[in-house]
């Protein structure tokens, strides 16, 4: 099937949005962007036409191969089982497993929990809220990893354990959450940052970045 | 090395044999599976000195490719009857036939055996289900269900077009990340007592998501009409739903499929008021 270029619908600080940016990059796949702000206008995300496009009503969401499809993991998935270029999963079913695990630990046990639409409904004390969580996560992804990862969180091959990894070091950056407590996360994602693909996909290079952000 | 037994298997339609071998290495045996096309069995039993090792069952394959190198006991399940993960583990085994031990981790019960230093070292995360299983020991019950689906044989548990499996993926993480987390032991104990409206309204959020997502993806379960990991995360999560009396039925798609997949087996043996752990009143 001839189809367009995949569409992304992201925001430049969505950590799930960048989850699927640098998935993109790696595979060397162009795409096209709609940004969706998240805080204008009391969030696009909550038009009646968003939500047409993912139910859910939160980015990513990306049309591709002339489908819609949400949830950044089975995107990123799919972008692997369907475009060539470097694997973003192992081929081997335990590092595989490994490479899911970790993914899922900061995917399903850290992000929602401090993700916009829950810490809207926390109010005032989001800050030590997203902070708790994200030490819980980190505390147990820092002994997982030191288990797992060579040059990268899974071996010495980059996958998707890595794309989940930098974009929630970032938040936990924003959240002002002491990083340098977990030497293997740091290690990791100071590595993953010098590699081209996690560079053109950062938050402060997309074409909705604001001004202030901007590289 | 022990002498070879060989133990035939009443279980399946398939008939097997199993040869076990006393694996020094692990101290447990090793059972390597053959298939043979023929005949019937008898049960027979094992020498009580060796661990009693329940092998899987198996699809015909031919036997070179069955006969494995690795030292593979029986996988052990650590869970809680009424973790929705761990229930989500326990469908995917008795999708796939495999036999598994269960080691219940009470989540209530001294202040929650989740949290003893014990079982931080099998998950680090404190949370249940882990699973151990062919040397390693997993945690994050969608990395564990794929793996069992990409190692062992019987039905696939995620289809084989890749815009299906990306559905199958989409809607198992719409619950997995999009629901069950927000209403989590961990997290409701933070919120205290709002915990019902706070649970509640997540639950609501995804479902009102979800109803639309599955009204297009769904025949005779979640997507297609094959049962996939999707069904395997949607009863669990309805359950949970109805624990904290979300009105299931404002989501007609959700409540059909959820009604279909209870009648099936795999969903029945797994259901939490059927486990080693189950309180008396709860016990179906």
């Amino acid at each position: 099937v001839q189809a367009g270029s995949p569409i992304l619908h992201g925001y430049f600080r969505s950590s799930c949005s960048w989850r699927v940016r640098i998935a993109f990059a790696l595979k060397g796949v162009e795409y096209d962007q709609l940004p969706v702000n998240l805080i204008k206008d009391g969030g696009q995300q909550l038009t009646e036409e968003y939500k047409a496009l993912n139910p859910m009503q939160q980015v990513p969401a990306v049309e591709i191969d002339g489908t819609t499809l949400s949830q950044s993991l089975a995107v990123i998935q799919y972008i692997d089982e369907t475009r060539p270029g470097p694997r973003l999963l192992p081929a081997d079913p335990k590092a595989r497993a490994q490479v899911r695990m970790i993914s899922d630990l900061i995917a399903s046990g850290i992000q929602p929990l401090q993700n916009l639409y829950v810490i809207q409904k926390i109010g005032a004390e989001k800050m030590q809220w997203s902070q708790h969580f994200i030490d819980r996560g980190f505390q147990a992804l820092e002994p997982i990893l030191k288990q797992t990862a060579g040059k990268y969180c899974v071996g010495d091959e980059i996958s998707m354990a890595d794309i989940c990894l930098v974009p929630q070091v970032y938040n936990a950056e924003r959240f002002k959450v002491d990083v340098g407590k977990y030497p293997t996360i740091k290690r990791l994602n100071e590595a993953l940052l010098e590699i081209e693909a996690f560079q053109v996909s950062h938050p402060s290079r997309q074409p909705d970045t604001p001004d202030d952000l901007r590289a | 090395m022990r002498t070879l037994y060989q133990l035939y298997s009443l279980k399946s339609s398939f008939t097997q044999t199993r040869a076990l071998n006393y694996c020094g290495r692990t101290n447990m045996l090793s059972v390597h599976l053959f298939v043979h096309p023929s005949k019937p069995t008898a049960g027979v039993g094992l020498d009580t000195s060796c661990h009693m090792v329940r092998g899987s069952q198996s699809t015909q394959r031919e036997e070179g490719d069955l006969r494995t190198s690795l030292c593979e006991a029986t996988p052990i399940l650590h869970g809680y009857f009424r973790s929705s993960c761990s229930w989500r583990v326990r469908i995917a085994f008795a999708l796939k036939g495999v036999e598994y031990d269960q080691l219940p981790v009470n989540l209530i019960k001294d202040g929650g055996q989740q949290l003893t230093e014990e079982y931080k070292a099998l998950n680090p995360m404190q949370q249940v289900p882990a699973v151990e299983i062919d040397g390693t020991t997993l945690s994050q019950s969608l990395a564990v269900i794929q793996y069992i689906d990409e190692t062992r044989p019987g039905p696939r548990l995620l289809p084989a077009d890749p815009k299906a499996r990306a559905q199958v993926r989409m809607i198992s993480d719409l619950i997995a990340s999009g629901i069950q987390p927000l209403q989590n032991l961990y997290v409701i104990q933070k919120i205290g007592a709002e915990k019902m409206q706070w649970s509640q309204h997540f639950i609501d959020r995804g479902f009102q998501a979800l109803e639309p997502i599955l009204k297009q993806t769904a025949g005779k379960y979640c997507v297609g009409d094959e049962i996939s990991m999707a069904d395997i995360c949607l009863v669990p999560q309805v359950y949970n739903a109805e624990r904290f009396k979300v009105d299931v039925g404002k989501y007609p798609t959700i409540k059909r499929l959820n009604e279909a997949l209870l009648e099936i087996e795999a969903f029945q043996v797994s259901h939490p008021s059927r486990q080693p752990d189950t309180p008396d009143d709860l016990r179906a």
